[in-house]
C-alpha cells in the first residue's frame, strides 16, 4: 500500500456574492499517494482551481473554506495559523499557475524571483541563493542559466517563463507539486517539452504531483489517478487506465464521447446536451442529472454519495448503488443520441 | 468530377512594418505570412494548424482583406479580391463571413440578438426590412436558439450560445465560404461538441466552405477534409486529413502530431521532443525556416528554402517542403539528435 501524502476530505468552499452563497466545491474528496501524480479534471465551473486553492488557503477575501479537511501527511493544513501555512507553501507543498506572465513579478529580474523563496525558507545568503538559481535554471533545462538568472520575464519566451515557474516551485523540494493547468497557454511541442520536464524532475525528486486540466489527453498520458470533478463536486475517482477503459459515471462517458481525438476517426461527436448549472440555482438531486440521458426520479431527488466499487474506486452515481430502479447495465451516451443538442 | 475552386490564394504576403528609432521610420518587417499559397473548392473544410505565431490567424484576416495584404492574389469566385476597391470589398465580404475565438469580444454588449443580426441583414441588403423578423427567427432556430431568446443581450447567454449567435451573424448573409478562426477553442469539450455538430449540419444544409483555422489538432482530425500545416509564416505540408495525420512527411508535422497527448492511457507514447522554441517571424531562419529545431538538418537547409513537392509514396495533392523527405523516408539522412520523451 502506497502512503498517502494528501487527504482532501469532504471539502467545502463557499464564496459570498451579492446574489448568495456561491458553493464552489461541494463536498470534494480524494487522496494523493506518494510520489504519483493525480489528476483533477472538470470543465469551467467545476470547481478544479477553486479546490487547489482550499487546499493551499489561498481563496480571494469572499472565498472560505467552510467545511472538511486538509490532511497533509496526517495534519488538519485547515486548522493552522496563517504564518505556519505561510512556511508551508513554496516549501512542503509548491503551485504553478496556468499564466506564468501573470504570476512572475515583470520588475525583478528571474534571479530575484528564485532567490526569493530559498531565502525565505532556506535562509540562505543573497550570494548562495543567487548561485542555486542558477543551478535551478539548469535543471529545468534553461540555455545559458548564468545569462538569464539576470534577466526579466518580459525577455523570456512564454514556454521559458513556464520553466521559471517550476523552478521557483521546486527550489525547496516540495512533497507536492500543484500544478493548475501548466501547459494551457503553451503551444503543443513546447507543453511536450515542459511536461517531459514535470515528469522527469518527479522521478529524480519523488515528489506527488496535482495536475489539474481540462484537456483527457493530458490526463491520459501523465497521471496514475483521476479525480473527475463536476459542478463542485467529484462524480469521480479512479485510477486512470479504468477511468478510460471502463468510465463509469454518465458524464465521464460523455465527455470521453464528446471528445475530437487526434489518433482516431469518429463518424460524429456526440455531445452532452445542455450547459454546466449555475452554481447558484443548483439542480436538486444529483448535479448531473439535467444533462444525464439515464436519469430517473431517484436521481432527481437524492444526491448519491461516491460509492466504493470495493477496488478503490468511486462513483457518484445511482446506477451503481442497489437503490437504482432500472436495468443493471445502462447504456447511457449511445448511438443513437446523436440528434442535435 | 471536377470539384469548382471557390478560393485560390496565390503568393500571398503579410508583411506587418516595425516603427523604430528616431524618426519613427520603418525599422524591419513581421513576415507574419510569406509567400503561402492554396486553393479550396466548393463545399469542403479546409483547416490551417501551426502554433502561435506561424501566421495562420494571419492568412485569414488577409484572406478577407482586414488586413490589405501585402502582396498575392486572393481569388473568390474567379475574381481577385486584392484588386476591389473597398466598396467593393465591402459587397463581396457577404459571401466570405468569419467567426472569431471570443464571441463576446466581437459582438456589441448593447445590442440584442435581433438588432446584431438585423444590422449584419441591412448592410448587405439581403432580405426585405418585412421579412427579417422571421429570418431573424429561422436563424436562431437552424443555430439551436429559440425566439424567445431573441431580444436578449449577449451577457444573457453562456459561452456555447453566444457561439452560435456568432455563427447565426455569419449565416445571416447566405455566406459560401465561412472562415473560422478558433471558432470552438474557448469552450468546454461537452460543449465543442455540439458546436462542431452545427457546423457540420450547416455545411451539409447550406453547402458551405470552411476554412478551418486551429491549433486543436483533434478537432482538426475530426473536421477536415484537407490540412494545411503552417510553420513561421509558411506552409510546411499540404494534403488531405488522413495523409497529413497518418502518413505525415515534414519533420515539422511529425513533430507536431508526436506532441499531442492523445487520451489513451494504453497507447505508447513516444512524443518528439523538439528543441527550443519557434523563431521569430521578424527575422525567420535562412533557407527552410525550420531548420534551427530539426533534428534531421542538413547544410543544404540553412541555404536553400525548400518548395512543397509531392515526392514518391505521397498521394496526390499531399506536398511537403523539406529537401530530405525521400532520404529521412529511406533512412539515408538519420537524425543527429532525436530526443524522445514519455512525460
Amino acid at each position: 500500500m502506497v502512503e498517502t501524502i494528501l487527504d482532501v476530505r469532504d471539502l467545502r468552499t463557499s464564496f459570498y456574492t451579492d446574489e448568495g452563497e456561491v458553493k464552489a466545491v461541494d463536498g470534494v474528496s480524494f487522496s494523493v499517494p506518494k510520489g504519483k501524480t493525480i489528476g483533477i479534471v472538470g470543465e469551467s465551473g467545476s470547481g478544479k482551481s477553486i479546490t487547489s486553492l482550499s487546499i493551499l488557503r489561498l481563496l480571494a477575501s469572499n472565498g472560505k473554506v467552510v467545511g472538511g479537511e486538509v490532511r497533509f501527511k496526517g495534519d488538519n493544513l485547515l486548522a493552522y495559523s496563517e504564518k505556519k501555512m505561510r512556511s508551508l507553501r513554496g516549501n512542503k507543498i509548491s503551485m504553478i499557475f496556468q499564466e506564468p506572465m501573470t504570476s512572475l513579478n515583470p520588475v525583478f529580474t528571474v534571479g530575484q524571483q528564485i532567490s526569493e523563496t530559498l531565502i525565505e525558507h532556506q535562509g540562505m545568503s543573497k550570494k548562495a541563493a543567487m548561485a542555486k538559481s542558477v543551478d535551478l535554471l539548469k535543471l529545468v533545462g534553461i540555455p545559458s542559466p548564468d545569462k538569464r538568472v539576470k534577466q526579466y520575464p518580459y525577455e523570456l519566451s512564454g514556454g521559458m517563463r513556464q520553466r521559471v515557474m517550476i523552478a521557483i516551485a521546486l527550489a525547496c523540494n516540495p512533497e507536492i507539486l500543484i500544478a493548475d493547468e501548466p501547459t494551457t497557454a503553451l503551444d503543443v511541442t513546447i507543453q511536450a517539452q515542459i511536461l517531459g520536464l514535470i515528469r522527469d524532475l518527479q522521478q529524480r525528486m519523488g515528489m506527488s504531483v496535482v495536475l489539474i486540466t481540462h484537456d483527457l489527453g493530458v490526463v491520459a498520458e501523465t497521471c496514475d489517478y483521476v479525480a473527475v470533478m463536476y459542478a463542485g463536486q467529484v462524480v469521480e475517482y479512479s485510477d486512470v487506465r479504468t477511468l478510460f477503459r471502463k468510465p463509469k459515471h454518465p458524464y465521464t462517458v460523455g465527455l470521453l464521447k464528446s471528445l475530437p481525438r487526434p489518433d482516431e476517426d469518429q463518424e460524429k461527436l456526440i455531445p452532452i446536451h445542455g450547459t454546466v448549472p449555475s452554481p447558484l440555482h443548483m439542480p436538486v438531486g444529483c448535479r448531473f442529472n439535467p444533462r444525464c440521458p439515464a436519469a430517473t426520479d431517484l436521481c432527481r431527488e437524492k444526491l448519491p454519495d461516491l460509492f466504493d466499487d470495493g477496488e478503490g474506486n468511486q462513483v457518484r452515481c445511482w446506477i451503481y448503488n442497489e437503490q437504482w430502479p432500472g436495468e443493471k447495465e445502462v447504456d447511457v451516451f449511445g448511438e443513437e443520441r446523436t440528434a442535435r443538442c | 468530377m471536377e470539384k469548382k475552386e471557390l478560393l485560390v490564394v496565390d503568393g500571398l504576403k503579410q508583411y506587418f512594418p516595425i516603427k523604430g528609432g528616431f524618426l519613427g521610420r520603418t525599422v524591419n518587417h513581421v513576415k507574419a505570412v510569406d509567400d503561402i499559397s492554396f486553393t479550396i473548392h466548393e463545399g469542403e473544410t479546409v483547416s490551417i494548424v501551426g502554433e502561435s505565431g506561424c501566421g495562420k490567424s494571419t492568412t485569414g484576416r488577409a484572406i478577407l482583406r482586414l488586413e490589405e495584404p501585402t502582396e498575392g492574389k486572393v481569388v473568390f469566385n474567379g475574381e481577385d479580391l486584392t484588386k476591389l476597391p473597398k466598396g467593393e470589398m465591402r459587397k463581396h465580404r457577404k459571401d466570405l463571413q468569419i467567426i472569431f475565438q471570443d464571441p463576446y469580444a466581437s459582438i456589441n454588449p448593447r445590442q440584442t440578438v435581433s438588432d446584431v443580426l438585423n444590422e449584419a441583414m441591412e448592410i448587405q441588403k439581403v432580405v426585405p426590412k418585412k421579412e427579417r423578423r422571421d429570418r431573424i427567427i429561422e436563424l436562431l432556430e437552424t443555430v439551436g436558439l429559440n425566439a424567445a431568446q431573441a431580444d436578449r443581450y449577449p451577457h444573457e447567454f453562456s459561452g456555447g450560445q453566444r457561439q452560435r449567435i456568432g455563427i447565426a451573424r455569419a449565416l445571416s448573409v447566405n455566406p459560401k465560404l465561412i472562415i473560422c478562426d478558433e471558432a470552438v477553442s474557448a469552450l468546454d469539450v461537452s460543449i465543442q461538441a455540439q458546436v462542431l455538430n452545427l457546423l457540420d449540419e450547416l455545411q451539409d444544409e447550406y453547402n458551405l466552405t470552411y476554412l478551418f483555422i486551429s491549433h486543436d489538432l483533434g478537432v482538426v482530425r475530426h473536421i477536415s477534409d484537407r490540412v494545411i500545416v503552417m510553420y513561421v509564416g509558411k506552409i510546411v505540408e499540404i494534403g488531405d486529413k488522413h495523409s497529413i495525420f497518418d502518413n505525415p512527411k515534414h519533420p515539422y508535422t511529425k513533430a507536431l502530431l508526436s506532441a499531442i497527448p492523445v487520451p489513451d492511457p494504453d497507447r505508447e507514447r513516444n512524443h518528439i521532443v523538439l528543441r527550443g522554441d519557434v523563431p521569430s517571424p521578424i527575422d525567420p531562419p535562412s533557407g527552410c525556416r525550420f531548420h534551427t529545431r530539426c533534428p534531421f538538418a542538413q547544410e543544404k537547409c540553412r541555404v536553400d528554402v525548400p518548395e512543397l513537392v509531392r515526392h514518391d509514396g505521397m498521394q496526390e495533392g499531399h506536398e511537403a517542403a523539406c529537401h530530405f523527405v525521400e532520404e529521412i523516408e529511406r533512412g539515408e539522412v538519420k537524425p543527429k539528435e532525436l530526443q524522445v520523451t514519455t512525460f
